[in-house]
């Protein structure tokens, strides 16, 4: 949370950290929708926030007048330091094109089906263990006692690193996550211990080739030359900050859904089929990611002057909710059966994990409701929301219905 | 009537392969692809019309 003053119009003075916004943002993408598509903000350096499904399609496919080189909203307009284009720091993510497409080529292999499917059982196994360890509890935290510790267990197995690390390898993620916005000088003391130990795994996969993740980025190529330790480094950095309070969120806040919504969650015990449409449905209706982008040069679009390096926040979970383009926008739908939503953003920079995420998604909720096949919220007021970009409940505490 | 998917527009979101299996398949890259020609059949129709529905960038396209 920010020191901010609080927000009274979002419409000429928005702000993703404001409290109201952190709370239930819907309303007010409701509001923005009806009355300014795209709205305006002095803070942060100045920004836009378009709402529109529309508006946000357009932005996040135009790689012409708008640039990923930084696609974290920070305290300013951003700096020579935050713009190293056209690489960007974390490839592919930060990247544009032309060598977005290279970068992006590299690890997408990693992350289609066919991999991604391989790690069901392990996954499970995850999720079934967390479960155990609360096994009598009549309240358990949903967030911070099983949804936060899916993805950075499934990622640990990825990489290959040993599953006796896994409580440090949670310390270093911890580490990341909260360094990952601090400046660079700040970053590269607090990230020694991270380095110190993810060097000394790429240095065991070195001399142990094997089949996972850390192998593969090892062995990959760009332009004929293998990636230097670095790359491969800040591509397992990308991975983690990417793959973790994101995919966290999702799960969580189907559970959130669940422990609110009983007819929902019977159909999902009495019809486990029904689970990959609900997945869809749970990710357009509480979609966790809102990314940025910098405009690349002074101009009018989309009626607004624009100003070079402004920011734009792209409201992924807004369009997600546009009347326009989804019939009952604001119902929960279990089964709804048309849905072109957009959580994981479009054009190039479609979220790269995207398979991974709904196979975590399906499993932890497959594992849950299994084995709670009732529960509710244990104290409704006690739930928290992560503010910024990625949106979704923190602490869950869930009650269990036998 | 055929199915076909344009590989500048389709992005990998993953739609395709999960709703119909049967006449998408996807690549190294994760992109959908259709499986064979294309011919859709009367019991095929609407499971590709379901997938195109569903496709967030709008890169399937169904024609005589």
């Amino acid at each position: 949370m920010t020191d901010n003053p609080l927000v009274q119009d979002f419409a000429t003075d928005w702000d993703h950290s404001d409290p109201q916004w952190v709370a239930d943002p819907y309303p007010i993408w409701d509001d923005l929708r009806q009355r300014c598509p795209v709205a305006h903000t002095d803070r942060y350096g100045g920004g836009w926030f378009p709402s529109t499904h529309a508006g946000v399609a357009a932005i996040a496919k135009d790689t012409k007048n708008f640039t990923s080189r930084n696609v974290v909203i920070g305290n300013g307009r951003p700096t020579e330091l935050d713009l190293p284009a056209p690489i960007g720091v974390a490839p592919p993510i930060t990247s544009d094109p032309p060598f977005h497409a290279l970068a992006r080529k590299l690890i997408l292999p990693a992350f289609a089906p066919r991999p991604i499917n391989a790690l069901e059982p392990m996954i499970r196994e995850l999720c079934s263990s967390l479960l155990d360890g609360l096994s009598g509890e009549d309240i358990v935290n949903a967030g911070t006692k099983y949804a936060q510790y899916i993805p950075p267990g499934v990622i640990r197995g990825m990489l290959g690193f040993p599953e006796g690390d896994i409580e440090y390898f949670l310390e270093l993620v911890h580490i990341i996550m909260e360094g990952v916005d601090h400046p660079e000088e700040e970053r590269i003391i607090e990230f020694e211990p991270v380095e110190k130990y993810f060097v000394a795994q790429m240095e065991d996969h070195i001399d142990n080739p094997r089949d996972d993740l850390t192998s593969y980025l090892l062995k990959a190529e760009l332009d004929g030359q293998k990636l230097a330790m670095e790359h491969v480094f800040g591509t397992m950095v990308l991975i983690l900050v990417a793959g973790i309070d994101t995919t966290w969120s999702a799960i969580g806040a189907a559970i959130w859904h669940l422990a609110q919504n009983p007819d929902d969650l019977a159909r999902l015990v009495a019809e486990p089929d029904l689970m990959p449409v609900a997945i869809e449905e749970f990710l357009r209706f509480y979609a966790p990611v809102t990314m940025a982008r910098l405009v690349k040069h002074d101009m009018e679009y989309q009626g607004c002057p624009m100003k070079q390096d402004d920011w734009i926040l792209l409201g992924f979970p807004a369009a997600n909710r546009d009347p326009v383009a989804f019939k009952d926008a604001d119902t929960f739908i279990i089964d709804r059966a048309e849905n072109r939503h957009v959580a994981f953003g479009l054009g190039i920079h479609r979220c790269a994990g995207s398979n991974l995420a709904r196979l975590e998604m399906r499993v932890a909720l497959e594992e849950f409701i299994k084995r709670y096949p009732r529960f509710e919220l244990a104290d409704p007021p006690a739930v928290t929301w992560a503010p910024g970009q990625i949106r979704g409940p923190r602490n869950l505490p869930i009650r269990i219905l036998r | 009537m055929k199915v076909r998917i344009d590989p500048e527009i389709c992005q990998g979101q993953g739609r395709c392969f999960s709703i119909a299996p049967g006449i998408f398949d996807f690549d190294d890259l994760g992109n959908g692809v259709v499986i064979g020609d294309g011919t859709l059949t009367s019991d095929s129709i609407e499971q590709a019309r379901l997938a195109q529905l569903n496709c967030p960038e709008h890169a399937i396209f169904i024609e005589e």
